[in-house]
């Protein structure tokens, strides 16, 4: 009884209160969204939007669907065990009659080229000999009559795996692999697959600036931790005017700097190291040096950030314990600069993985990296499926990594607050 | 700091000796090709090599002649300053959103705030190229100005952002406190004290974009050609001495926009101090 009294009463005097109080934290919550939303939006249209779209890409599959429309429709019960009969031949002839009709040939034949190669030669020349629509009942023959390939499993099967609406066809390709004729995935044919090789290019050069940033980042780190701070304020200009210098100035330097009539192969030649001048640039050499200049503040930052932050009582107090100094250093200092190290690297990792700029002006044809294969695919050869799959790689590798990087990052903070 | 550090022992001196020098020469790798190149641009002759033939303005002439060149510098900062005002705008009010909402979904939204800067510049180019080439936004100043502020945006909020965190909210109550509505307390108590940050934000946006040039790859038409999509250009061509007058110049700037960010950086630290 008295405790529903009380309950009672506690109930009529606090539930305004507390209506009251979630009303204004939710007007709040509201306002902050409202004042979030419109840089959301924004995003939605000028950035997520566009990657969905990229995305998509790389799986819809609708040239064949469009061009051919009944084809499509009859081969969708093909078992794909042995060429298929008369109505898939009458469907197709009728389908590339109006393609010519529309002149959309074209179109159909680009996509069925990537499925089977020389397939733009079977099409043209099937469009250009088939005058008038055959007789019913004489589709087959006279199709294989004008090209034998029509008589092939290979073909039809080529028809069927770009029949879409999505395929897995440019995603599998951009890992090397294909759908072989009776569907089952296997590895690319030898001239096609390539760009496991640019991944592992990719990968290879982004590991070697990495570490190279790494090396050459840690001492400067550390000197700058390490001296007072007026000077190492000074010394940070040496980082940081170069961070700030635009990219192309910097690659043009180095392009200046190490071609063979630059100031390094001059110097040598002055002192009489080499008579001919070394080739130091447009090549992986050129690619290291500058891709490890653009990237090395990246490194120095995180690194330059984290030690300052390792009280030097620590060494000494490692000191007064007897440890040498080659011991304290690895034993106390180093691993207090593992989050920073990790930060660092995996900063120069993501930023290098995507680099175009660099690598397509210092690099030879054998250092381009993946960026560069998207770009191409993109404006040069116009296969936008392939672009947008070689992108939706990237851009995995790319998110992968960052998840990894912010939880690192948020971790720091908040060792970072406990310490204070 | 330097008392702590100090060498002790004889090897200790010789490592701090080694890494001196070590991160002395990493210091001027660092520097020396942006020093390299700079005198060239006021060579008399047409060769990219030292020793000088002899000094003259013959390349910046032939930069401020070139309609090219100028029209591309023209470009780079018409999309800049219009590109900054936007991410000011979007990023200094998201900032203010983000400060006071507190959800579990915060770190989702932040991450997609900031992802422009982790994605590779290819994938947004590329994306940005099949969005916007339908809707008649490629070889446009519109699409250029939009895509470079999606790329900046993330700077703007990071920087006021971090303003915003170490403000001091109570004062915004106080101002309320007595009166003020929140639109006259934010422009005469939280805007002034902020205003640094935004400084800051608005050059790091600026520099991003003035900086940025693979988008401008696939979006510029010849109409919008900023000046390192021209630097691309005239770099796979062949070098002339022009060029290294662009990167004088280009450079400049950044000295400019550098130093002021650090003026800024140098004056709130004070004011912390005096604070304290």
């Amino acid at each position: 009884m008295t405790a529903a009294f009380v309950a009672g009463a506690d109930a009529s005097s606090e539930v305004p209160l507390k209506r009251r109080l979630k009303r204004a934290e939710r007007t709040r919550r509201l306002k902050a969204l409202a004042l979030i939303l419109p840089l959301l939006l924004f995003l939605l249209f000028t950035f997520l939007g566009p990657i969905a779209g990229m995305l998509w890409r790389s799986v819809d599959d609708w040239e064949v669907r469009q061009v051919l429309p009944h084809t499509v429709a009859a081969l969708a019960d093909w078992d794909g065990k042995d060429v298929p009969g008369e109505p898939a031949f009458a469907a197709l002839a009728g389908d590339i009659r109006t393609a010519r009709d529309a002149g959309t040939v074209a179109i159909a034949s680009k996509r069925l080229n990537y499925a089977l190669n020389g397939f733009r030669t079977i099409m043209a020349g099937t469009a250009r000999n088939l005058k008038t629509l055959p007789e019913p009942g004489t589709a087959k023959d006279t199709l294989i009559g004008i090209n034998p390939a029509w008589g092939e499993r290979a073909t039809w099967a080529a028809i069927k795996g770009a029949s879409g609406p999505l395929t897995s066809f440019y995603l599998l390709g951009a890992l090397d692999l294909t759908r072989n004729v009776d569907g089952a995935i296997v590895a690319a044919p030898e001239e096609q697959a390539i760009y496991r090789d640019v991944f592992g290019r990719t990968f290879t050069i982004s590991f070697g600036v990495t570490a190279l940033c790494l090396i050459l980042g840690f001492p400067v780190a550390y000197m700058l931790a390490t001296l007072p701070t007026g000077q190492s304020n000074l010394l940070m200009i040496f980082v940081l005017l170069p961070f700030w210098t635009s990219l192309l100035v910097r690659t043009c330097a180095w392009i200046v700097v190490l071609q063979s009539e630059g100031i390094v192969n001059d110097s040598l030649r002055w002192i009489g190291l080499i008579d001919e001048p070394l080739r130091l640039i447009y090549n992986r050499f050129g690619v290291y040096v500058a891709m490890t200049h653009v990237l090395l503040p990246f490194m120095i930052l995180p690194l330059y950030s984290s030690m300052r932050s390792i009280s030097p009582a620590y060494m000494r107090a490692a000191a007064s314990l007897g440890a040498s100094p080659v011991t304290a250093f690895l034993r106390i200092y180093l691993p207090q600069t593992v989050p920073g190290i990790g930060a660092g690297s995996l900063l120069v990792f993501i930023l290098a993985i995507g680099y175009y700029i660099t690598p397509a002006l210092v690099g030879g044809a054998a250092d381009q990296m993946i960026s560069y294969f998207i770009a191409f695919y993109t404006t040069e050869t116009v296969n936008w499926g392939l672009a947008s799959a070689l992108g939706a790689v990237l851009l995995l590798a790319t998110l992968l990594l960052a998840v990894v990087y912010g939880k690192l990052v948020h971790g720091q903070q908040v060792t970072g607050g406990m310490k204070n | 700091m330097s008392d702590n550090h100090a060498p002790r022992t004889a090897s200790q001196r010789i490592a701090w000796i080694t890494t001196v020098v070590v991160a002395s020469l990493v210091l001027v790798f660092l520097m020396a090709p942006i020093l390299a190149i700079m005198p060239l641009s006021f060579s008399s002759g047409s060769y990219l090599t030292y020793p000088l033939p002899g000094l003259s303005l013959r390349w910046y002439e032939d930069f401020l002649n070139s309609p090219r060149w100028v029209s591309s510098l023209k470009n780079s900062v018409i999309i800049g300053v219009a590109s900054t005002i936007l991410s000011m705008v979007l990023g200094t009010l998201a900032s203010l959103g983000l400060a006071q909402w507190k959800s579990k979904f915060k770190p989702l939204v932040l991450a997609i705030v900031l992802s422009p800067v982790v994605v590779p510049g290819v994938i947004t180019a590329v994306g940005l190229y099949f969005f916007f080439a339908p809707l008649g936004l490629t070889g446009s100043y519109a699409g250029l100005i939009l895509a470079h502020t999606a790329l900046s945006t993330p700077f703007v909020v990071i920087t006021v952002s971090a303003t915003l965190q170490s403000f001091d909210m109570n004062l915004a109550r106080a101002a309320a406190s007595l009166g003020a509505s929140p639109l006259y307390a934010f422009r005469r108590v939280i805007l002034p004290l902020i205003l640094p940050g935004l400084a800051s934000g608005a050059l790091f946006a600026f520099a991003t974009s003035f900086d940025e040039v693979v988008v401008v790859l696939f979006m510029a038409g010849p109409e919008q050609r900023t000046l390192p999509r021209e630097m691309f250009s005239g770099i796979r061509e062949n070098i002339s001495p022009t060029i290294t007058a662009a990167a004088v110049i280009l450079t400049t700037i950044s000295v400019i926009l550098l130093a002021t960010l650090e003026a800024l950086r140098r004056r709130n630290e004070r004011l912390k101090g005096n604070l304290r």
